[in-house]
């Protein structure tokens, strides 16, 4: 018997992902800041190889005394954490460097905050998901106020500090009442006891501090009142991860606990997922409204996507978890391409986040004016951008589930988001040009291409596949 | 009368459920300082690991106090990452007054 080797296998990901952080510390290190640019570039590499990696890894494997958990769910969730962190990377490489911001730590922070997402998405005890947790948002806090000489990042960062520390607070108060009253903090073996007989009242209230701790970091109203000033307050680039990975992964992990070991008490904890779901939609779509930052804008669009993301998470099938993972998928890549194109908004070489500084955008860089529409018109969910058809699963998802008013409302919301999101195309494409942007450099210009080109049409070829695999994700919870 | 001043697992959550309200309202009614609201946190984990030690005390089970103990750790770097990002805030701000966090609403 091997136990320590049968148990480091299954981790080899993140084991790997975890021991190149530390190399890429010491490297920048020692080849002082000039060496930045080299960390970011193997932080990307290192990243791929963590995907490689992932991709071999098949099947059904429990580790660590039943800490951690590897199945389809963690490997389609890992890679898309993998893929938004490096896309994050590689459009923040230009910007660090004119912003002043080019210090090493900035990619060792983003691996290691990945490490601790994908230490989420596979965890399989309280006990697990906490630490996982706490290295992704300890990661966070400190990103956040990356620029420290900015007062806006340093706000920005004091303020995701409180609140994320305050959503740990309640997450482990949940947590302490789950062991106190199930007896145990093993995902499998709570979800025994709650078989067994009638949830006792104590894990019902733990349940509910659990959910509200996660509903902090997925952002979901009534917990989302950091999001709009982080995301105007951090650096675009901490902002377009922001917006991404972390809100892959603690959607994964919220989806993980749910379905799981409550997944017994789904009538209970639905109640409150609608009604999170429900605020999430409507403040998410009338709050952005009246933004005139398109930082702020695209913080009151994650809202709302976390809300329509919820709405199949309520539906407790797996044909929601499915939808989900394709909506977020799709959400990923639309949203990395929205801020690369924020990103590349500099007008003589200074860093502008109005919508009104994309005026005449169609006529100085009309490609980029292209991309932003198809971004937008896929957020908005008109067919036949990649958006649509996320939107189209959930809502499918739900409606078989019988949740017809929580669909009704998704529709609706969904309609009310086409203004906001039409008036950015407008302005960049009717208003008359006021100051140019300046030339996107070669990196951003390739990733907004990339994700143009994935969001319409090669989603379209590439769906059948995505979805299969996305299917036995969701199988792999409901076994 | 002796079961009245027997200090049972009620007593231990009852002290947890207050500082945890306490840490809680301690971060949304005060006005003053951002130091308190680490102090508050504090409380927060503090009333947790009552929580779990008084669990596994009962439960004559090691796992809550093994999670305490985690959280004690956490609970560190926690605080010295949130008194660095005091730090630098208060280089650019000259004041960590709570009411002075508002360089941006909406």
């Amino acid at each position: 018997m091997q136990p320590v080797l049968t148990d480091l296998i299954p981790a080899l990901p993140e084991i790997f992902l975890a021991v190149a952080a530390m190399l890429l510390l010491m490297l920048g290190v020692f080849r002082g800041n000039g060496g930045a640019r080299l960390v970011s570039g193997l932080a990307v590499v290192a990243l791929v190889v963590t995907g490689v990696l992932l991709l071999r890894q098949d099947g059904y494997d429990v580790a660590f005394s039943g800490l951690y958990i590897t199945d389809s769910f963690a490997v389609f969730s890992k890679l898309l954490i993998l893929l938004g962190t490096g896309l994050s990377l590689i459009i923040a490489q230009n910007f660090i460097a004119r912003e002043d911001m080019d210090r090493f730590e900035f990619p060792v922070l983003m691996v290691l905050a990945t490490v601790g997402m994908m230490m989420m998405v596979s965890a399989n005890d309280l006990l697990s998901l906490y630490v996982g947790l706490e290295l992704q948002s300890l990661s966070l806090y400190v990103i956040a106020s990356f620029r420290r000489d900015s007062a806006k990042s340093t706000e920005a960062g004091l303020k995701y500090f409180v609140l994320g520390a305050l959503s740990s607070g309640m997450l482990l108060y949940g947590i302490s009442l789950i062991y106190g009253f199930a007896g145990t903090t093993n995902f499998i073996t709570i979800a025994q006891v709650l078989q067994a007989g009638p949830a006792p009242l104590g894990v019902i209230v733990g349940l509910v501090f659990v959910a509200a701790g996660l509903a902090f970091k997925i952002s979901a109203v009534p917990f989302h009142m950091w999001t709009p000033d982080v995301y105007e307050g951090a650096p675009t680039p901490v902002s377009a991860f922001f917006a991404v990975a972390p809100k892959v992964a603690a959607i994964c992990l919220f989806i993980r606990v749910l379905e799981g070991p409550f997944g017994s008490l789904l009538p209970q904890w639905r109640q409150v997922i609608e009604f999170c779901s429900v605020a999430s939609m409507l403040v998410g779509s009338l709050a952005a409204i009246r933004q005139s930052n398109i930082k702020r804008l695209m913080a009151y669009s994650s809202i709302a996507n976390i809300g329509y993301a919820l709405v199949g998470v309520a539906a407790g099938t797996a044909d929601g978890v499915q939808a989900v993972l394709i909506y977020m998928a799709i959400y990923l890549v639309m949203t990395v391409g929205t801020f690369a194109i924020i990103i590349a908004m500099r007008q003589k070489g200074k860093a502008v986040e109005e919508i009104a500084d994309l005026a005449g955008l169609s006529k100085t860089n009309p490609m980029l004016a292209l991309a932003l529409a198809i971004f937008m018109f896929s957020m908005a969910g008109v067919p036949p951008a990649a958006g649509f058809f996320g939107k189209l699963l959930v809502f499918m998802a739900a409606w078989k589930a019988g949740l017809y008013p929580l669909s009704i409302i998704m529709a609706l919301t969904s309609g009310i988001s086409l203004f906001y999101y039409l008036k950015v195309c407008k302005v960049s494409w009717f208003d008359d040009v006021k100051e140019p942007l300046d030339r996107p450099s070669a990196g951003l210009s390739w990733v907004v291409t990339a994700t143009a080109l994935v969001v319409f049409p090669v989603a379209l070829v590439i769906g059948t596949p995505v979805l299969n695999s996305a299917a036995a994700a969701a199988a792999s919870l409901f076994h | 009368m002796e079961n009245m001043m027997d200090i049972g697992l009620g007593h231990y959550l009852s002290v947890a459920a207050i500082l945890f309200i306490l840490g809680v309202f301690g971060i949304f009614l005060n006005r003053r300082n951002v130091i308190i609201i680490l102090m508050s946190i504090e409380l927060i984990l503090l009333a947790v690991n009552i929580n779990l030690v008084a669990f596994s005390v009962f439960l004559h089970d090691l796992v809550g106090q093994v999670f305490a103990l985690f959280i004690l750790t956490v609970a560190a770097a926690e605080a010295a990452i949130g008194l660095a990002i005091l730090v630098i805030y208060f280089r650019n701000r000259g004041s960590i007054a709570v009411e002075d966090i508002n360089l941006m609403k909406g």
